[in-house]
């Protein structure tokens, strides 16, 4: 959401320099005891709040527990069910509906804009666009939410527009409809991220030498020939991060289904991490809860590790 | 590059309708917000009569001024605490040799991907159980923890990029460790720190599963949180509602206003910095 699913944009790049520690430099061979001081407060927090903690939630998956009386041990039963119970597998289903919502329709967008004005980086006034386009990122999710809850409402813009355009029969309560709840989510989630993904690919267009173009414009390539032999290529980190940014953040979706719907009607609108916290705070199956929230993190363990892989190796 | 004049057509209206369709919602925001709640069914409509006593209102009915003590205490806490903790470990990280280096690195860098639910429930039962729930400090160490790994990430790649020969200059001129950080390094990386403390200023400001898990008493409650619950008691008051969503946002959003570039740069950039 909002959140930006603080920062997981680095990961991809991140886990690569990692890996490929620092070549030894000259003048820094002598090995450093003090350093440990230097890094232990952070890691202490580290570990303390986040880190520890996260080992227990693996700890408490294979255990059954209202939160009250003593866990029994409960195996693999509690990650079985996130494949069987219907209502966990509908919440990752969910997850996948959003994920076209929040990633595949903005890039897709996105790019075919970024085709279509490919040079506009080099625009007066640019700088006052990407503020605006940017804008929906840095707002708090629970005032998102709030907005989008009165846009969606009986008498909102949306319902206003379609009767403007003569299509009232099409008008509905949009969060209270069980077909179109979710999408209507999902639809929030493009308009958080298209923005985002125009100013990311318009930025890395402004990147590429221009003489590429004028070279491809001399060969007498057309706008599509130019930008699947030209920008698209360019393009691909910035594809990448984009992705791991929408997708992310479709998999973390909380906020928003929290106050919009909370979950419903019924079950139409749940998603991993809003199970993870009813089941854990509200219904009592904290065991249950646990797994689903060490699925969710393998899930965004793979897929950001899948995406880093079209990243291309010589940036940086 | 020179653009033709028909290029800058075309790029002025793509943008133009793309800007439109990011800020409608939020000018019907700003417009719901001025309306007289008698008059506002939740459409988009120009206000015929501007009224700011909705603000007000919003704040007193929904005791957003202690909400919004609450974030600043809860924000301000996270973000000198993440900084004085990344600032040493980024230098570490990026200037000291010591063994282990890399995989302490990783592990903490591998918290960008975990989601708050993989260790908020048991972080719930273990502050349970030493008295720290519904505290400052029960939103703050763990946001802290949090924001940690973008950025000591983030202070490391800066700190790698300072000219390593100054650096070899003030340490043959007798600076300890310390003082080569906050004398030589640190002045001249206030840009980049200050990238890092707006975004985290931002995530925490916005944060809603660990105040709505962490905290019960009213008086605690950040903004978002209090927004929450103040949609729950007015559930189709349109004007209030918008007008608490403008006071919750407003603070980060001024503060994008002016460090527009920053934010940009920090969200977008962790990827394309040096």
């Amino acid at each position: 959401m909002t959140m930006t699913a603080r920062s997981s944009e680095t990961v991809t790049t991140a886990a690569r320099t990692a890996g490929a520690q620092r070549p030894a430099r000259p003048g820094r061979r002598r090995r450093s005891k003090v350093a440990y001081l230097y890094v232990l407060p952070a890691f202490v927090v580290f570990a303390a709040f986040l880190g520890w903690p996260f080992l227990q939630t693996i700890q408490y998956s294979f255990y059954n527990w209202d939160g009250l009386s003593p866990a029994t041990w409960a195996g693999f039963e509690n990650y079985l069910s996130v494949f069987v119970d219907p209502e966990l597998r509908g919440a990752f289903g969910h997850a996948l509906v959003l994920m076209v919502f929040y990633a595949v329709v903005p890039i897709l967008l996105a790019l075919f804009l970024t085709a279509l004005i490919s040079r506009a980086n080099a625009l007066r006034g640019m700088g006052a666009y990407r503020t605006i386009l940017f804008l929906p990122q840095v707002i708090a999710s629970v005032v998102v939410a709030t907005i989008w809850v009165s846009i969606y409402s009986q008498d909102g813009l949306l319902n206003e527009t379609l009767r403007l355009l003569g299509l009232g029969d099409l008008a509905r309560v949009w969060l209270g409809d069980y077909s179109f709840a979710l999408p209507a989510i999902g639809f929030v989630g493009t308009w958080l991220n298209i923005g985002l993904c125009l100013v990311l690919f318009l930025s890395g267009v402004g990147n590429i030498q221009p003489e590429l173009f004028e070279a491809a414009r001399l060969d007498g390539a057309g706008a599509a020939r130019e930008f699947f032999a030209i920008t698209l290529p360019a393009l691909r980190g910035q594809i990448a991060v984009a992705l791991t940014l929408t997708v992310v953040s479709a998999l973390k979706t909380f906020d928003l289904v929290y106050v919009t719907t909370g979950g419903g009607p019924g079950t139409s609108t749940t998603v991993p991490a809003f199970e993870a916290y009813n089941r854990a705070f509200n219904t009592g199956q904290v065991g249950s809860a646990a797994a689903v929230a060490v699925a969710l993190t393998a899930v965004i363990m793979v897929v950001t590790a899948l995406i880093s892989r079209i990243q291309p190796k010589d940036v940086q | 590059m020179r653009l033709t004049a028909r290029e800058k057509v075309v790029d002025y209206v793509v943008l133009s309708l793309f800007a439109l369709f990011a800020i409608v919602p939020l000018v019907g925001v700003i417009f719901s917000a001025v309306t007289p709640s008698s008059q506002n069914s939740g459409g988009f409509s120009l206000p015929t009569k501007i009224d700011l006593g909705n603000f007000g209102t919003a704040w007193s009915e929904g005791h957003f001024a202690g909400y919004m003590t609450s974030s600043l205490i809860v924000t301000l806490g996270v973000v000198v605490l993440t900084t004085v903790l990344a600032v040493l470990a980024g230098f570490a990280f990026a200037r000291l040799d010591f063994f282990g280096s890399g995989i302490l690195f990783f592990v903490m860098l591998a918290g960008l991907m975990l989601p708050a639910e993989a260790f908020i429930i048991p972080l719930y039962f273990n502050l349970r159980s030493v008295g720290l729930t519904d505290t400052y400090q029960s939103l703050i160490l763990p946001q802290t923890a949090q924001s940690l790994a973008f950025a000591i990430f983030w202070m490391r790649n800066q700190f790698r990029s300072f000219p390593g020969e100054i650096i070899e200059a003030a340490r043959i001129d007798g600076a300890r460790d310390l003082r080569v950080l906050w004398q030589v390094i640190v002045p001249p990386s206030i840009a980049p720190i200050m990238t890092m403390c707006v975004l985290v200023a931002m995530w925490t400001w916005n944060e809603f599963l660990m105040p709505l898990v962490l905290i019960t008493s009213e008086d605690r409650r950040t903004a978002p949180l209090g927004l929450a619950f103040f949609k729950g008691e007015h559930l189709t008051d349109y004007s209030l509602l918008s007008a608490a969503g403008i006071i919750v946002a407003l603070p980060i959003v001024v503060l994008y206003f002016f460090l527009q570039k920053r934010f940009i740069s920090g969200m977008l950039g962790g990827i394309s910095a040096k």
